[in-house]
């Protein structure tokens, strides 16, 4: 079931010059992406720094205004709602940070950053929010009694756990989650992404998930799309990207990844240098003449790839 | 051939002072590092790799920080070295590498210029002598179209071409000896798949030791000849690539390479250690520090003073809870 | 560069238009007007001939046909008529202006001259004793109003140990052009430009305090030491150069702040300079003086501003303008 369906999304900032500092260009920071979320998969966006993955995130959330095409979410398009409209599907898609440490507000109280959300959309007497706090709280596995302490006695994987907290006590069914885990050491790492797939069973959540890490997107993503330069070039299940990469731009992303096996140094080093040289050599069948990937085409009922 | 050593570190206990006491970052680490190799220095935040680095060559505020032990480099204690005799030392004959190329270039100078500083102050080249050599530099770590980039600012380089600048930098006087502090962790992977290929061929070619502080396994697995495995200021375990990888014995370095999601293979979930590091004022001082962390293991398990010892040849393991360690959730992914 | 600059000044002329619309709308809003001053100084003139002024005036047409011919002389530099001094407000202007920026200039001066190394000194050696004096005198002299503080010196210096001249520019018998002229204006003018330096230090001390400090544990600092660069050039050729940037901008900022102290300034030490008259015309509502003052202040800050950006764009590269 289609869960939610981004068309043609196209988010542009306009260059501006000259001497009356007119437009006199655009940068495509998403140019023209479509892809649909099935209710209670994570998709993974993959990307490099700067190619639009995280503009794609907070478009869908609103953060950003799209320059056009549709984002679908039950039925509506949330690019054509008005702001009291959207508010209320709002409610539905909630957001997790990258950085635990500047996302959570260092002077409130746990109680009052987790219990946010409910103020704006519920009205509950203090005692029932703070019964539903706790409740939250408990579920991301911390103290009850936490909820009266501020950020800064937590850990870094505490607070992320409390940011996730936040995003549950409306019980969204979509969840962006924008490198949760890239400011966590390795070990806090495993024990936040543990827990979303835990909470993930539990609550039915659809997960939208932005990271750079390929291996924690393999680990997290059924399917996944790989973005560079604001464009799809590769779309495909977690199987099918990882065993059998079409673009030659999402293997040369797979093929830079550290090898964990110091044994195999020199094959992946020779590795790198072929897809280097087919890189350069067939540039020219994956990018048009302005270096632009070519639309998505299927390949299979899963599988596209942006190829002429 | 026995490869010759470079840099020994003795015993070397880094303090810093909080709140009018001193606490140790390090706490008696002893390492040798040869030429031509690259030992790694692997950890988690806070576990002392960073302050080991910067330790070696005095860039710690000497104000807030008491050096303990010796680092013996060309037959001097780098520890009592005045700061003039460690600017003798300094971008001369150790270089240094550092995490975020954005911040750690002057802004305000060409890229240029701030490769030729350290020619500056270490050699008696001429103007012309210095720019053709900085040139050189520039395109040896890789950077089309020298001459323009020579003149270049650092916020007109994308990422991958400033740390490229950075390790020009480090170079630059032929160094016997680079530290290299997190050099691709702000890096995208293409790109550091890029800088560890450059950083390989530079140790080859000059036959220079490499310090690899690192928290990311994966660039160890690529880049390393032996590496040392840091806890709560300790060297845990310490070996050669192949055999930490292949038969790692520290519970923590179990732990860790059980932790971090792979391409290569894939597993429902991932081991989670249990509990938090330690802030650096509430490190437990004395036995095995990793204890609070691995709390279903037998109290007997560990030893009273734990050591770093060679349990087999030129593989060191601290503590002898090694020999029992079992991860409760299971077994371990191949 | 030059394209930016004359976009720049192209942009000062609405942020103009609606400062000379707010002006002329609020002189229009005061009681009184040319005449009525007249009528005061003047016994024969009566309600007659007034009436028959105004209209030879044009002070009964349309507000926008005012406007029109206040601003056609404007452009030509007819600032109008004082109704006080009864002369052109461009001659009343002349002298004093020069006093003013003279004024000004000195304050500048030795306001960086004595903040740039205090400053230094203060972040280099951060909590060392020299450090908290600086530091002491910042707060002190933060909390000190100008006003009181100059009469302070005034009394101290000019009065009761008689080493500097009490007021005036200039002493009255000199002849212009010879030496004892030069040196008497700089003596009248050290009094009054210490008094304002001594308190506008303060910003830029604090200022460069927190900027030295916060640049030295800055991670390219750390790069100048690992490449064994000696300590005094890290300062020299990486902290202070850093530093430095946002006090370089400061500089057009600070001629805003020059002109509001050179109100008080002037009045204290009767220095005959534009503030001084602005200070009088407002108090003998001197309308004229007052409106064509506000506009030349006004002109000043946005002059200012944009030597802010254009010092900014030059001694940083990464702000270029094309």
């Amino acid at each position: 079931m289609t869960f939610l369906q981004v068309n043609h999304l196209k988010v542009y900032y306009p260059v501006r010059g000259g001497f009356f500092r007119t437009v006199i260009g655009h940068v495509k920071a998403v140019d023209q992406i479509s892809f649909e979320l099935q209710k209670g998969e994570t998709y993974g966006l993959v990307g490099e720094s700067g190619c639009g993955k995280t503009t794609t995130g907070r478009t869908i959330i609103g953060l950003v205004k799209a320059t056009a095409g549709e984002i679908l979410f039950d039925g509506k398009d949330l690019t054509k709602l008005s702001r009291r409209e959207f508010a209320q599907h709002r409610k539905d898609i909630q957001m997790i940070f990258q950085d635990p440490y500047s996302s959570l507000n260092p002077r409130k109280r746990v109680l009052d950053i987790v219990a946010e959300p409910l103020r704006n959309f519920e009205r509950l007497s203090p005692q029932e929010e703070k019964r539903k706090v706790q409740a939250f709280i408990e579920k991301v596995g911390l103290h009850p009694e936490s909820i009266d302490k501020y950020p800064h006695e937590f850990s870094g994987g505490q607070r992320q756990r409390i940011g996730i907290a936040r995003a549950l006590t409306l019980n969204p069914k979509l969840i962006i989650a924008d490198e949760p885990v890239s400011a966590l050491d390795v070990s806090v790492q495993a024990q936040v992404l543990n827990f979303m797939k835990d909470i993930q069973k539990e609550f039915q959540l659809t997960y939208l998930f932005i990271s750079h890490d390929l291996g924690i997107i393999r680990h997290m993503c059924d399917r996944i799309g790989i973005m560079y330069r604001g464009q799809f070039v590769e779309e495909g299940t977690k199987e099918e990207i990882f065993q059998n990469p079409q673009h030659i731009y999402t293997k040369r992303l797979l093929s830079s990844i550290p090898n964990a096996d110091p044994l195999k140094r020199q094959e992946q080093q020779k590795l790198r240098q072929q897809i280097e040289k087919e890189y350069e050599q067939s540039y020219s069948r994956y990018f048009n003449a302005e270096g632009r990937a070519y639309p998505l085409k299927r390949i299979s009922k899963t599988h596209s790839v942006a190829i002429p | 051939m026995l490869k010759q050593s470079v840099l020994q570190i003795e015993h070397l206990r880094v303090s810093f002072r909080i709140h009018e006491e001193y606490y140790a970052a390090v706490d008696d680490v002893s390492l040798t590092v040869h030429e031509n190799e690259v030992l790694a220095i692997v950890g988690e935040s806070g576990c002392g790799k960073s302050a080991l680095a910067l330790s070696i060559i005095g860039l710690h505020p000497p104000e807030r920080t008491k050096l303990e032990g010796a680092v013996m480099f060309k037959g001097n204690n780098l520890l009592t070295q005045s700061v003039q005799a460690l600017n003798q030392i300094r971008g001369k004959d150790i270089g240094m590498i550092f995490q975020d190329p954005l911040t750690a270039l002057n802004p305000l100078m060409t890229v240029g210029k701030q490769i030729e500083e350290s020619m500056d102050y270490h050699t008696t080249l001429s103007a012309s002598e210095k720019r053709k050599r900085t040139l050189e530099l520039l395109e040896r770590v890789g950077i089309p179209n020298p001459a323009q980039t020579y003149d270049r600012y650092p916020h007109e380089l994308s990422g991958g071409m400033r740390q490229r600048v950075v390790i020009a930098i480090a170079i630059a006087c032929n160094p016997m000896l680079i530290i290299a502090d997190e050099p691709t962790t702000a890096l995208d992977v293409t790109i550091q798949a890029q800088i560890i290929r450059l950083l390989k061929d530079l140790q080859q070619q000059m036959n220079t030791g490499i310090i690899l502080i690192t928290h990311d396994l994966g660039v160890v697995a690529e880049m390393a000849d032996r590496v040392a495995v840091m806890y709560a200021g300790e060297i845990v375990e310490l070996a050669d690539v192949y055999t930490l990888f292949t038969r790692p014995l520290h519970p923590y370095t179990r732990s860790l390479l059980q932790s971090v999601p792979s391409t290569q293979t894939s597993r429902e979930t991932l081991h989670v250690i249990q509990g938090i590091v330690p802030p650096l004022t509430k490190l437990p001082r004395t036995g095995c520090r990793f204890r609070a962390r691995i709390r279903w293991m037998d109290e007997s398990t560990h030893e009273s003073h734990p050591i770093l010892r060679e349990v087999e040849p030129n593989h060191w393991v601290r503590c002898t809870c090694y020999q029992h360690f079992y991860f409760p959730d299971g077994g371990e992914r191949a | 560069m030059v394209k930016f600059i004359l976009r720049r000044i192209v942009m000062m002329i609405p942020q103009l238009f609606i400062l000379s619309v707010l002006i002329f709308l609020l002189a229009k809003a005061m009681p009184g007007d040319a005449l009525t001053g007249q009528l005061a100084n003047n016994p024969k003139m009566d309600a007659q001939t007034l009436a028959e002024m105004r209209e030879k005036l044009g002070l009964n047409d349309p507000l926008y046909v005012q406007y029109a011919r206040w601003i056609k002389n404007l452009l030509h530099g007819d600032l109008g008529m004082s109704y006080v001094h009864q002369q052109p407000v461009t001659d009343l202007l002349a002298g004093r202006m020069w006093n003013t920026v003279l004024l000004s200039l000195c304050i500048l001066v030795l306001t960086y001259a004595i903040a740039v190394p205090l400053g230094v000194i203060s972040g280099r050696w951060q909590d060392s004793w020299a450090d908290k004096l600086i530091v002491g005198y910042s707060y002190v002299s933060f909390a000190t109003p100008l006003f009181i503080f100059a009469l302070i010196m005034l009394f101290l210096f000019g009065f009761k140990l008689g080493w500097f001249p009490t007021g005036g520019s200039v002493d009255i018998q000199l002849e212009e052009g010879t030496w004892e002229y030069y040196i008497s204006k700089f003596n009248h003018l050290l009094l009054p430009s210490l008094s304002g330096a001594l308190i506008s230090t303060v910003g830029i001390i604090q200022y460069l305090r927190s900027e030295i400090i916060d640049t030295k544990v800055k991670d390219f600092v750390r790069t100048a030491r690992a490449k064994g660069v000696p300590e005094a050039k890290v300062y020299s050729r990486h902290i202070l150069r850093n530093s430095f940037l946002p006090i370089a901008a400061f500089l057009g900022y600070e001629i805003t702040g020059l002109i509001g102290g050179s109100v008080f300034l002037e009045s204290i030490f009767s220095y005959p300079g534009i503030g001084q008259l602005f200070l009088q015309s407002i108090m003998q509502r001197d309308y004229s003086v007052v409106t064509a003052l506000v506009m030349i202040s006004g002109l000043a800050t946005l002059v200012g501003t944009l030597l802010s950006d254009i010092i900014l764009s030059a001694v940083d590269p990464r702000i270029r303008i094309e």
